[in-house]
């Protein structure tokens, strides 16, 4: 496909879903999750899918809500168990959901190896844990390494600040963390930004994801909720 | 007498180096950031895309997007940069920055590293950035109470818990003392309200002690 499509409604955006697709779900925590477009997948109910996002949900939105909604087979994430995870801990301890847990960096890294044409590289995060258990390992200058496998998505779903007529886009602070990767890594990717301007309107300089890897965009309302503060 | 949780901050604090690119882990090693004085241009990083964090963001400075590790809303001090997570990742596994600071469930005499998973039926395994920062950073302080609530030493031979690193921990904070782990054993550093004599008394490592 080559420019990015711009829809009317987060619905035709995630309307691209199929039963069983791996799905690449932006966000850390709160910060980044595509809200509307989650929203739009339960709407659309798509089902048995495998989910690729750093964490497991939040409270009763987002992330939380599609698991909660039984679409998901099987998460692969970082850290799922938080103060708020209840959801995520409910269907796991009831054997409702299935668990791969894989370090933050070897998620980031797989997905871009994925965007990037990468078959599998040498990582030395985990060695002699058991997260390498079974896995291949290399001692390359004296170092071990675990051999780590591409994950790819069918569909990404992510949010972003802005987004220009073609598709490029920017983030905002904290909120761009998987973005930019999981843009790379999906046959398709969607995205949900607060603003979209004309080609031309955002500095090509400070273009964090190219249009290249963007395939559907659509803008939603800024949603407000709250965080809690320092404790 | 032992440290509190604010005087072993501070202690580790003392030891970070001006200038320094650090990562401090959720948990009691945030606090770390209360003692780093701002002329001492310590650069803080957090997992989740920003070198340059400062404090915790109070009232309207708390914005959504703008968050530590911890899922906690925080401020950008000036000359702050934020980036992807394989960028982000790439600094700690790369070996960019100069120290991170973990919490620890046990450190073993080798150094060795469990801190993600205690195995206990029921407990649903996370390890987040814990793996990557272990093997990536250049030094692993680690800061802990030395024992835990049952009284059982947490610095040990060899690790019970699932591991989190191999051999990766360069020095351990306690509220009790600090210790080197070196390729010939564990040294002592410093000791609050203890002598090395109850320390041995009480860990079944064996303690070198630096004499000066």
């Amino acid at each position: 496909m080559s420019k990015a499509q711009i829809f009317a409604s987060p619905d035709e955006a995630v309307s691209v879903v199929k039963d069983g697709d791996t799905v690449l779900v932006g966000g850390f925590g709160l910060a980044g999750m595509p809200f509307d477009l989650i929203d739009a997948l339960i709407r659309h109910g798509a089902g048995d899918l495998t989910v690729v996002s750093n964490n497991a949900g939040n409270g009763d939105v987002g992330l939380a809500a599609l698991l909660k909604a039984g679409q998901v087979r099987k998460i692969l994430c970082s850290f799922p168990r938080q103060v708020d995870s209840y959801v995520f801990d409910d269907l796991y301890r009831r054997g409702k959901i299935e668990l791969e847990v894989v370090p933050q960096g070897n998620l980031a890294e797989r997905m871009r190896a994925a965007g990037a044409g990468i078959g599998a590289f040498y990582c030395p995060t985990g060695v002699g844990t058991p997260l390498a258990e079974g896995k291949e390992t290399r001692t390359i200058d004296g170092r071990d390494y675990v051999l780590e496998y591409p994950i790819k998505g069918d569909v990404a779903l992510i949010s972003a600040h802005t987004a220009d007529t073609l598709g490029n886009l920017v983030y905002r602070k904290t909120a761009r963390n998987f973005g930019p990767v999981m843009a790379t890594a999906a046959t398709t990717t969607v995205v949900q930004v607060s603003s979209i301007v004309d080609a031309g309107h955002i500095d090509p300089e400070v273009v964090v994801t190219p249009s290249i890897y963007v395939d559907r965009v659509v803008q939603v309302e800024p949603r407000h909720y709250t965080v809690q503060g320092a404790r | 007498m032992p440290l509190d949780p604010d005087q072993l901050a501070a202690r580790v604090a003392q030891d970070i180096e001006p200038g320094s690119f650090v990562n401090l882990g959720i948990g009691q090693p945030t606090k770390v950031a209360d003692h780093l004085p701002a002329e001492i241009g310590v650069v803080l990083h957090t997992e989740n895309g920003m070198l340059g964090m400062g404090p915790a963001a109070v009232g309207d400075e708390i914005d959504p997007d703008l968050t530590n590790a911890g899922k906690v809303p925080v401020t950008e001090l000036p000359g702050a940069a934020y980036f992807h997570h394989a960028d982000s990742f790439a600094m700690m596994r790369g070996g960019h920055l100069d120290v991170c600071v973990l919490g620890a469930f046990q450190v073993s005499a080798s150094g060795d590293l469990a801190n993600w998973d205690t195995g206990a039926p029921g407990s649903i395994p996370a390890v987040g950035g814990a793996m990557d920062l272990a093997i990536g950073a250049k030094r692993v302080y680690v800061m802990m109470t030395l024992f835990a609530r049952d009284g059982s030493p947490k610095l040990v031979p060899t690790c019970t818990y699932p591991l989190t690193g191999v051999g990766c921990v360069s020095r351990v904070y306690t509220d009790h003392a600090v210790f080197e782990i070196t390729p010939d054993g564990v040294r002592v550093l410093e000791s609050f309200g203890t002598s090395v004599e109850e320390l041995r008394a009480r860990l079944e490592v064996p303690l070198a002690v630096d004499v000066h």
